[in-house]
Parts: structure tokens; sequence; C-alpha cells
């Protein structure tokens, strides 16, 4: 039912932009994480080793971007924790609404706000990244989009599984933030010890940092399948894991 | 005729039994409740007629199509409120109401239905900010966008003023005259008492008996009390040798006699026949809350 998906993930997206606390979590902390980092690393008239000069161009704009990732993943965590306690994921599904395209919505709503949180990051990040809307841009927001999704996919399986709403963001948080250390941004996973390495190659978000990265260096997202194939593996299996453990109520 | 009908159904969750061999009918165009302490099992039998839950055995028609399995055709013609449910806190007024009515093909004007339940001026108003009895004519107002042929209401005036509450059952009447069913659930005896056509009693996941709330009442609680308030020494015992009478007590002027079906005719003939000088005359009817307690030896509340 089409009709009611554009309608729900309208009516959600405005209901979403009401709620400050959402707002602020999910736009303006990453927007001012990126200008305090940026204004810190490039105010300094200090010359940068290499490896710092490759986190500054590279690492950072793809760090808040999987930030972005994540707290839209933990937003929906919430959400999801929210609606089920509320009961309005029971209403909804009194409805003639199809139990997919409810869950749709959200996952709309979420891709929704992390292009509008891209853009405006962007844009007040202008000075130190001065970035043109090209297609490497495009290219860009694409990586984020599909890695947002993989990582929504485990959000919904973190919905699924936690065992209340107090629990939900807390237990999300601790799956996914730790996932950022041993995801190659800081130390590229080459350099790491051999058991780091393998933990690295088990995470999800290992593959989102190197198709970002990819894509922000302006790779052709053919170099990148295997990362793709990760991520979408991982999002079909969390989808497949969750609509069979999730509750409505 | 019959829209709901109710054979038998059972539903377990684990070793709690929640509905044991549950049958009963719902008449087109009646109020129908189900009356029972929480946890008897209401709730449970709604949900299985509403098609969001499926009973383990037994079978269900409404309207003649099997909820579970037909509920896809069936949403179309049925309404539900559900127990507890909530709707996003930001949500306004105005905007639940059109987006449910866009979700039916066939749905009633939006704006014109919140007029009718007094909801005319909150269009604009978010869910949050709405009290009790507004969020509760909202959501009876969803119940009826589609138009539907019957109505589920669970729980609808649980935790409402009674203000609130009857204003609320003004406009459940109000949709029993537009000629729809409406089955609802209830912990408050009083409540069905003064809305329902019948009533089932559940109790223990069992229907214990259906009928309308007069001949409940008048099947398992024949006995009435009548409070006399005399100073007249020879009463008492006048009262006590009436043959309709089963009981009397005393305490100070008031006499309490309690009997059976001709007890309040037997006590006022005595009183004009003896010329018995009374300044306090009241009767006391069973009600429903006492048809309860008779069927299962407990209060409905704890």
């Amino acid at each position: 039912m089409l009709k009611g998906l554009w309608k729900l993930t309208w009516l959600e997206i405005k209901i979403f932009l009401r709620e400050p606390l959402g707002v602020i979590g999910s736009i303006v902390i990453p927007a001012v994480l990126f200008l305090a980092l940026g204004r810190i690393v490039t105010s300094r008239p200090v010359r940068f080793s290499n490896r710092l000069t490759d986190f500054v161009m590279v690492g950072l704009p793809v760090f808040v971007s999987v930030m972005i990732a994540i707290s839209t993943a933990l937003s929906l965590v919430t959400i999801m924790a929210i609606y089920r306690e509320g009961g309005i994921l029971k209403r909804l599904r009194a409805t003639p609404l199809r139990p997919h395209t409810i869950l749709a919505a959200h996952v709309m709503v979420k891709l929704f706000m992390t292009l509008v949180t891209l853009a405006i990051v962007m844009a007040v990040g202008a000075r130190y990244y001065p970035v043109t809307v090209d297609a490497r841009f495009v290219s860009f927001a694409g990586a984020l989009l599909f890695s947002t999704l993989s990582i929504l996919g485990m959000g919904f399986l973190i919905a699924s599984l936690a065992p209340s709403g107090r629990f939900a963001q807390p237990l999300g948080s601790l799956i996914l933030y730790p996932m950022i250390g041993l995801s190659g941004l800081f130390v590229p996973v080459e350099e790491m010890p051999d058991a780091m390495q393998r933990i690295a190659s088990a995470l999800p978000l290992t593959y989102a940092v190197s198709l970002l990265r990819g894509a922000w260096l302006g790779d052709a997202w053919s170099l990148h399948m295997g990362d793709i194939g990760v991520l979408t593996v991982v999002f079909i299996a969390c989808s497949a894991l969750s609509a069979r453990l999730f509750r409505w109520q | 005729m019959s829209v709901i009908q109710v054979s038998g159904i059972s539903k377990r969750y684990g070793r709690t039994v929640a509905l044991d061999d549950v049958s009963f009918e719902v008449e087109q165009g009646e109020i129908f409740g189900l009356i029972g302490p929480n946890g008897a099992g209401k709730t449970t039998a709604m949900e299985c007629l509403e098609g969001i839950r499926v009973p383990d055995r037994g079978a269900i028609s409404v309207l003649g199509v099997d909820p579970w399995r037909g509920l896809r055709a069936l949403q179309h013609r049925i309404g539900v409120q559900l127990q507890e449910a909530q709707l996003q806190k930001r949500i306004k007024v105005g905007e639940a109401v059109r987006f449910w009515a866009s979700l039916y093909p066939r749905h009633m004007d939006g704006d014109q239905l919140l007029e009718q339940l007094g909801l005319g001026d909150r269009t604009h108003v978010w869910f949050m900010s709405l009290s009790g009895g507004q969020k509760q004519r909202l959501f009876i107002a969803l119940a009826l966008i589609n138009d539907p042929e019957v109505v589920f209401l669970d729980e609808l005036t649980t935790g409402l003023d009674p203000q609130a509450r009857r204003a609320i059952w003004e406009l459940v009447r109000g949709i029993r005259q537009r000629g729809k069913t409406v089955v609802l659930t209830t912990h408050m005896m009083e409540e069905a008492e003064k809305l329902c056509d019948r009533v089932a009693i559940v109790e223990r996941g069992r229907v214990i008996d259906v009928d309308t709330p007069a001949r409940l009442v008048a099947r398992h609680c024949p006995n009435r009390t009548v409070l006399v308030t005399t100073d007249d020494p020879s009463a008492e015992a006048r009262f006590r040798v009436l043959p309709q009478v089963d009981e009397v007590s005393r305490a100070e002027s008031v006499i309490t006699v309690r009997g059976r079906d001709e007890v309040v005719t037997a006590v006022i003939q005595c009183v004009s026949q003896h010329r018995i000088h009374v300044t306090g005359f009241h009767t006391e009817m069973p009600t429903l809350e006492d048809v309860f307690l008779t069927l299962t030896g407990h209060r409905i509340r704890n």
C-alpha cells in the first residue's frame, strides 16, 4: 500500500521535527561536532603529520557521517521503543496499513533526516571543507544512505531484542558506538594486531567506514563491491531476523 | 439477526489460560458488553474478534468473516478502539483523522466527525495536549472514520472522571442510533448496566452467563432489600411474619427487610394495614455488581 507509506512517512517527518530533543540529537549535535572539530584542527598553524592530515581531511568527514548514521539508528531504536510501549504500533497495526509499511515509513523518515543532516553539516562546515555538489558528493551521500540503511537494520534488530524501552537506547549505544573504535577510522585496519583485525572484519561498521572513505576520496563504487555486499547482507539478515522477532506490543 | 458468532474459543499463553471455551452471539444494532474484572480475558476475547489475535481453538464469525483469515476484508467494515493505546505525542488531532481516513477507500468526513464528537475546535492541538476524555473521543472518531458496521470499544472510559464518562456514554448510544453494532468491554458494572443492551459476564477466561442486565439481576439476585425508618416498636415483628420476607434486622430506628420478588409490595401493604408511622422508606435493588458477587463469590474489583 504505497499511498499509506508516503503519507505515513510525511506525517512521521512532521511529528519528528516537532520534537526538540530529537532534532537536537540528530541534526544539531553532528553539525556542532563537525564545526568544533573542524575549528580545532584547522586553527592551529601546525604542520600535521601525514597521518593527522589524512584524518582531518578524510577521517573527520567520515567520522561525522558515521556519527550521523549511528545517531539516526539510535533514534529509530528509541522511537520504536516509545511507540511500542505507548501502544502506538499496536494502534497503527489495527488499520489497513501493512506491518512492513509502518516500519518502512520509519526507515524512510530516518533516511530523509540523514540527508537533511548531511546537507546541514556540509553547509556549516563549508569554511573548513569546501564541498561542491558534484558527482563525488552525490556518491558520498549515496554511500552514507546505504551505510545508514544497513545500520538501521541493526537498529531494528536491537529494537526487537531490547527487553524494554528503557534498555533500548543504552543497549543500542553499547552495541553501536564501540564499533567506531575498531572500524578503521582512527587506526587503519591493516595496521591492527591480528586479533583486532579479525574483530574489525566482523563488524559491519568497518565496511561502512571503508565505503564512506572510498566515496569521499572519489573511488568508484565498483571498487567497493565487498563493502556493499557485506552491508547488504547485514541489512537483509537483520531485517529478516527482526521480522521474526519484532514485537508490536 | 446476529452479526457476531463466537463458538467455543480458547486461548492460552504458556500455562495461563486466557480464554476457556467461550461462546456468545452479538445481535445487529445492540450494545453488547463483555464485563468482568481486569485480567478476566475480556480484552483477549475482543482482540480475537478484531483479528489481532488468533484463538487456539474454536470459531469466530464477524459479519460472516473469520476475523483472523479475512482480516483485510473485515478491516474496512469494523472500527476498533484499543485499550491503553496512544497516538504519537505530537500528532495533531486533524492530522490523525485525515490520515486514518486516507487508509480507507470509503470513509466519513473527518472534520464533520470531530465536530459531532465535540472536538471541532481541537483539530490543531497535539495529541499529548488533549485531556483524557478528549483522547477517548478522538479514538472514537478513529474507530468511526470508515463508517464501520461493528465498532469495538475496549475499556473506553477507564480513567475518566464521571462527567466525561457520561458524555462518552451518550456518544456510544449515538453510535447505536446510527444502526451500528457496538461491542465493548468494561470492568465497571454501572457502565454495563447503564449502557449495554446485553452483557456477557467473563470470569477467569470463561463466560458465566449472557443476558440483559435486568434479566441477569432477576435470575441471579431476585432478592430485594427494604430499609424502613420507624419508631413503632411493633413494626419489626409484623415484618418478620410476612411470607415474602427472609430476614429482618434492626439498627436503632432503621429496620432492614430482605426478601424475594414481592417483598416491597408486602412491606408497603403491611405498613399501610397496621398504620405504622414511617419516617423513611428506601428500597435497594441488586445490581450487576451483586450478580457478579453471587456468581463468582467475590467482588469485581480487587
